[in-house]
């Protein structure tokens, strides 16, 4: 029998689920009038007495002291109305669907025999009364706000069922794909509804080869291959033949990112000599680099963006989960000591009825996916220290989330040696029919159609159960009980066996694998992308050790096969042979992608006013009051846009302190609330020797020139690491391209034209790309719609450095009245794709590029200044140039500036003055004072310094030839004022003022402080 | 009494995750720690016996799945609530830091059920969220061993379900005149809207503490939000144990010398 137990809030409790409701409808325009009640509760199956189910309810599930709850077995019409209220509208359940991971209900059950019950089944729900609106409102709540369509079951009214059972038990058959006998068309079709995401070229080369073999291929194969294949696992399109056309000249490449990105790592190596610290790049899962005699240190970013567009709870919950398993499956497997995080997003305010179909409102998008790493990172307990959220409209039906970790690795531990004649051993989780098509899904665009074709994709994780995996790996690796081990990503026991067993050979009894329920195909257990399990080589002399250490923390070991001398890869199931391929074939046997690239910069056109139906409302909000030369609504408008607003709200929701080694957090100041630039940690508790974090980007440059955009991530990612404190001699580089559809020329080669200037940025700053990964084909297609909205290019880098002791940082928050403030690097009149643009909606002008070798001269001098403590604070000019650097750093520091404009210098090319009058309230006159204050030239700090420090720090500087001048002092005032020519103040505003600004446009509720 | 190191059994669970500082916590006070999974307590409930402090660290122990800290309390109910108890009636201290304290809770060890079960507990912030941030304390070490000779400390919080929350006023007055609510925060600095600022809940023997509150992640100087606004010439030299959290170990060490 189903019992169901309704948990509420006690009367005299805030009803906190039915609030967020009402708010949250208010907020999406659903609905303002509405009212509602919420329960979450509990679905028991077993043959059990209402007496067992009400210890149970006032004993575990419920809190007596501020919750009470309503008993009945499913069906009681008790179970139809919240307590004390006589009628209510029908109640609105929402499930997770059968097989999701339903962490909490697995655990309850578990738990229930130490109340002496014991249950078959059970399983959660929310439960809602909404009251206030009408019918079609509700529905559209039900399914807007209350519940996902991808992984949740929604009823209305009584429940439609009276058992929990999940799966059956399936038939054995094998299935061969008589491929050999397909016409083009056939082929084609098979790729597409077959979910492969394979090219005609490929079909045709599998079908080749089964012919030559003279038989087809079962279905298994046939996957197998596709996920080998797929571009999340092989960047075959990146990594392949591109002839490509730009302001460069002609380009051809064998690889492109081997002769670009992986290029640069190797000069940089071979200019280091012997002082190179890279010890494995762009071949484990994540680069290694050296970090003391004892450790080395790793990180990768990856993304997950189509799983988040559908489900962003659980996309970004497993994309946390799987770039954590990343360093774990590094080497011999690295402890993981932070993590990162970077979004983009549609504004929160995108109008709910302009929705295509099959797009999730942002502010859910964005709830869903803060609320998926929050959950992830912090159970974990692994910090999540650095990270920036970037909004543009065309990442509505497409958001991008970047996740990273980073792992201590023990620097004897740094490589994986599997052997021949190892057991296969997979930990963790069990496997279930989540995620299936993972691999191949993650490379292909996506539809409206997305969210019901695809639901299989997405999946919910489990932090305790990595978190248990990750607690026997460490233990294991410390007795050495395995030579080897990896993680099981995109493409599942398919690709970690595949890629272990490459140089060897495997065979694997599929039927070995644990399941979550009955009834997975023998294709599902081995393509099957369920969370937190890890693959490992294991000498079949340590298995029994390793099997009672995995028991002994309550964490699932099995041998799922053998790797074999063979070089194939042989699979099982049930006794029959169901697969039997040559790792050769699937490692080497895919055909050459061959693409063309072209690139042409965007026309270069002043600066000026967009037309008005370019300008979507939120820009509008944005603009409205400004177009003068008063600049303080300029710069108002600059601090309260999304993008360079505070970011508390994330923050504060995230722990970024557990493991004991915060150094600089994410919020600074003295009221623990401005933005500091770079993350410093200390990974090891009982030592001084400080990892430093920080990530740059600016989609808005790529609509410029993708070069400046490439240059200028990296440079920006450099210098927030420099601002902090790091040496940037130690610094090494990420890159993640997210971009649109490259088989459209132009889109790739936007993509090879910053992969270019990555190289030529990357060799001039002597900072090595360790890592990387793409993303292609961020697209979204809405129904009936000819063209498809494509994100902006949006490449990502993320930079760590070091620094010998922590306590030689500094944090960017103004510190004593009376101390210099030098502007540090060149200010040109790069305006293009600045937030003064965005706010003023102009578009033209130029966008900012980076000249290579003074901006590295520039970082050794400021890291020299900081090392020799003449630095009180420093902080990056980047978006909101100038202004904006001078408004967070004073009231960060709670004290005023006065900044004199004139000290700032800019050189104008002759003409730029003239055509810069084209904005409204600018003219040659005033021209430079727009530049000074709001341009985002690069390389550039603001860096407080005291009168007793200011000759030695300026000596620093000209010795390295790089431009600057005191532009100001610390006040002891409330103000930030910036003085112009003859006196005028160009800006002057309370700090209270700036702050608050800065400080409400981003907040999407919840008391954060 | 005795010279030798206290040895402090640092308790872990799947999903406890603050297992290692804390025990290094332990270690830099001058105590001998292990980090123990609490399947070798089930297996072994006299094991705690050869330890003098017994350290319930933060986490989510089991995900903190149906509640915070409640089946991991569910189960120290069950099986062990006989050696906790003589453990603590040895003289010993018991210790719990976050989900330590929601477990302490929760399992009616560090406040005695009545009939009608738990009488307080730790729920969900009034925020409805998780959230990290400082918060200024006031301590009250008369009753509370942890707390000797403490007045204000200055440490994170980082919790979803932090809110002190008592069955009944009366409950409440009982365990104040006690001396057992002996954190508090400032009220402006109350992260979680607990009732009476309760950061921290000592038994009645003051040898049983449970805070919200990490003081393991305050032992180091470079550990607080603002030590770069420090002079250069007052900055932290070396790793010398400078931050607000570290007397609790120290205190608990100094009991047993």
């Amino acid at each position: 029998m189903l019992w169901e137990v309704d948990i509420f809030a006690a009367p005299d409790q805030l009803d906190r689920a039915a609030s967020d409701t009402v708010s949250d409808a208010a907020d999406m325009g659903l609905s303002s009038d509405l009212t509602a009640v919420a329960a979450r509760g509990y679905l028991i199956e077993g043959d059990l007495d209402a007496p067992q189910v009400e210890k149970l309810a006032a004993l575990f599930l419920a809190d007596p002291v501020v919750e009470q709850t309503v008993i009945g077995r499913v069906g009681d019409p008790r179970l139809d109305l919240p307590p004390g209220r006589t009628e209510a509208p029908e109640p609105i359940y929402v499930l997770p669907k059968p097989g999701v991971t339903d962490s909490v209900a697995d655990n309850a059950r578990k738990t229930f025999p130490l109340f002496g019950v014991a249950a078959q089944g059970c399983r959660t729900f929310k439960k809602y009364w909404i009251d206030g609106v009408t019918e079609a409102q509700r529905d559209l709540i039900a399914h807007k706000l209350l519940a996902n369509d991808a992984i949740e079951q929604l009823v209305r009214g009584k429940l439609p069922f009276t058992k929990l059972q999940v799966g059956a038990p399936g038939e054995f058959n094998l299935r061969t794909i008589a491929i050999r006998a397909m016409s083009e068309t056939e082929l084609e079709k098979l790729s597409k509804e077959g979910q492969l995401f394979l090219s005609i070229t490929e079909m045709k080369t599998i079908q080749t080869y089964f012919s030559e073999l003279g038989r087809d291929p079962t279905d298994i194969e046939l996957e197998t291959i596709a996920q080998t294949w797929s571009e999340h696992c092989s960047h075959k399109t990146l990594a392949g033949r591109i002839t490509y056309s730009g302001p460069e000249g002609e380009k051809t490449f064998d690889n492109m990112l081997k002769e670009t990105i992986f290029a640069a790592t190797v000069e940089i190596r071979k200019n280091l000599g012997p002082g190179d610290f890279c010890v494995s790049v762009f071949s484990d899962n994540a680069g290694v680099v050296t970090f003391n005699d004892e450790y080395n240190v790793c990180f990768k970013v990856e993304t997950h963006n189509h799983p988040s567009a559908l489900e962003p709870y659980g996309g970004a919950n497993t994309g946390l989960g799987g770039v954590i398993r990343d360093p774990m499956g590094t080497g011999m497997g690295a402890k993981p000591v932070c993590n990162t995080d970077v979004f983009c997003f549609a504004p929160p305010e995108t109008d709910v009825a302009a929705l295509p179909p099959g797009v999730q409102h942002p502010r859910r998008i964005i709830k869903g996916v803060v609320a998926g790493v929050r959950d992830y990172g912090n159970r974990m307990g692994i910090p999540t220290v650095n990270g920036a959220v970037y909004f543009d409209r065309r990442y509505l039906g497409n958001p991008l989330v970047y996740c990273g970790n980073i792992g201590l690795l023990p620097v004897d531990m740094s490589f994986k040696h599997p052997q021949a004649g190892d057991l296969i051993v997979a930990i963790g989780g069990r496997t279930g029919r989540d995620g299936i098509h993972g691999a191949t899904f993650s490379s292909a665009e996506l539809t409206s159609e997305s969210e019901t074709l695809s639901g299989g994709a997405v999946q919910i994780g489990n932090a305790i159960t990595e978190k248990m995996v990750l607690d026997v790996m460490l233990e294991a690796r410390d007795r050495g009980l395995y030579n080897a081990v990896t993680d099981c990503g995109a493409g599942g026991f398919s690709s970690a066996v595949g890629e272990m067993g490459e140089e060897i050979g495997a065979e694997v009894e599929l039927d070995a694998a644990p399941l979550k329920y009955d009834g997975l195909s023998y294709t599902e257990i081995w393509i099957s992308e369920a969370q937190e399990r890890m693959v490992f080589s294991v000498p079949k002399e340590k298995w029994d050790e390793f099997k009672a250490l995995a028991e002994s923390e309550n964490v699932e070991a099995v041998v799922l096969g053998e790797f074999k001398p063979t070089g194939r890869l042989v699979l099982n199931y049930k006794g029959v042979k169901v697969a039997d391929l040559p790792m050769s074939f699937l490692h080497d046997g895919r055909p050459p992608v061959i693409r063309r690239a072209v690139y042409r910069p965007a026309q270069a056109e002043p600066l000026s006013v967009r037309p008005q139906g370019d300008v979507s409302p939120a820009q509008t909000a944005l603009s409205a009051g400004i177009g003068t030369d008063d600049w303080n609504a300029d710069l108002d408008a600059i601090l309260s846009s999304l993008n360079v607003a505070s970011k508390h709200w994330v923050v504060r929701q995230y722990d970024h302190e557990v493991q004991g080694g915060s150094v600089i957090k994410p919020l600074v100041g003295v009221c623990n609330d401005g933005p500091g630039d770079a993350a410093v940690l200390r990974p090891l508790v009982s030592s001084r020797r400080a990892l430093v974090v920080s990530c740059g980007m600016n989609p808005n440059y790529g609509d410029f020139d993708t070069a400046d955009m490439a240059a200028s991530a990296i440079d920006e990612a450099v210098r927030n690491a420099v601002a902090v404190g790091a040496d940037p001699a130690t610094i090494v580089l990420l890159d993640n391209f997210c971009w649109g559809n490259t088989d459209r020329p132009e889109t790739l080669g936007s993509l090879v034209r910053s992969a270019l200037a990555c190289y030529d940025v990357a060799v001039g700053f002597g900072t090595p790309f360790v890592s990387g990964k793409d993303s292609l084909n961020n697209e979204f297609r809405p129904v009936g719609a000819e063209e498809p909205i494509s994100i902006p290019p949006s490449l990502l880098i993320s930079a760590m450095g070091q620094m010998p002791d922590a306590a030689s940082a500094v944090s960017m928050d103004l510190k004593e009245a009376g101390n210099s403030l030098y502007l540090v690097g060149e200010t040109k009149n790069e305006l293009g794709g600045s937030h003064f643009a965005l706010v003023r909606s102009l578009k033209g002008g130029k966008s900012p590029s980076v000249d290579i070798p003074r901006a590295r001269r520039t970082f050794y001098a400021v890291y020299q200044a900081i090392r020799e403590g003449l630095v009180r604070a420093a902080h990056d000019l980047s978006e909101g140039g100038l202004a904006a650097a001078a408004a967070e750093m004073a009231f960060a520091g709670n004290l005023g500036a006065e900044l004199w404009a004139e000290h700032v210098s800019v050189d104008f090319v002759p003409g730029d003055r003239e055509k810069l009058a084209a904005v409204p309230g600018v003219t040659a006159e005033n021209a430079a004072d727009p530049v000074r204050l709001f341009s985002e030239s690069n390389s550039r700090f603001l860096i407080e310094v005291p009168a007793e420090n200011a000759s030695a720090f300026e000596a620093i500087l000209a010795e390295a030839e790089v431009p600057h001048a005191q532009v100001g002092k610390v006040t002891a005032s409330d103000r930030l004022v910036i003085v112009g020519a003859d006196g005028k103040k160009l800006i002057d505003r309370p700090l209270r003022q700036l702050k608050a600004v800065w400080q409400k446009a981003f907040d999407l509720g919840g008391d954060y402080q | 009494m005795t010279t030798t190191k206290p040895n402090v059994l640092v308790l872990r669970a799947p999903g406890t995750n603050c297992d290692v500082e804390t025990a290094y916590a332990f270690e830099l006070a001058g105590a001998n720690a292990e980090r123990i999974h609490i399947n070798r307590l089930l297996e072994d409930p006299a094991l705690p016996e050869r330890f003098q402090i017994l350290c319930f660290p933060g986490g989510f122990s089991f995900g903190d799945d149906v509640a915070s800290g409640r089946i991991l309390a569910a189960t120290i109910h069950h099986h062990l609530t006989d050696a906790i108890r003589s453990f603590r009636d040895a003289g010993k201290l018991i210790l719990g830091i976050c989900n330590g304290f929601q477990i302490l809770i929760k399992s009616g060890i560090l406040i005695d059920e009545d009939e009608n079960g738990l009488r307080a507990t730790l729920t969900w912030n009034k925020s409805g969220v998780y959230t990290d941030r400082w918060a200024r304390l006031a301590a009250d070490g008369e009753k509370c061993v942890f707390l000797r000779g403490v007045n204000e400390l200055y440490l994170p919080v980082a919790h979803a379900e932090g809110r002190f929350v008592a069955r009944s006023e009366t409950v409440l007055d009982e365990l104040e005149k006690a001396g057992r609510l002996a954190l508090r925060y400032l009220p402006e600095d109350n992260p979680n809207g607990a009732v009476r600022d309760v950061a921290g809940v000592c038994d009645e023997t003051g040898r049983v503490f449970g805070l919200m509150p990490h003081p393991e992640r305050h032992i180091d100087a470079t550990q607080h939000p603002r030590w770069t606004r420090l002079a250069p010439s007052e900055r932290p030299a070396a790793p010398e144990t400078a931050g607000d959290g570290f007397v609790l170990f120290k205190n608990a060490v100094e009991y047993f010398r």
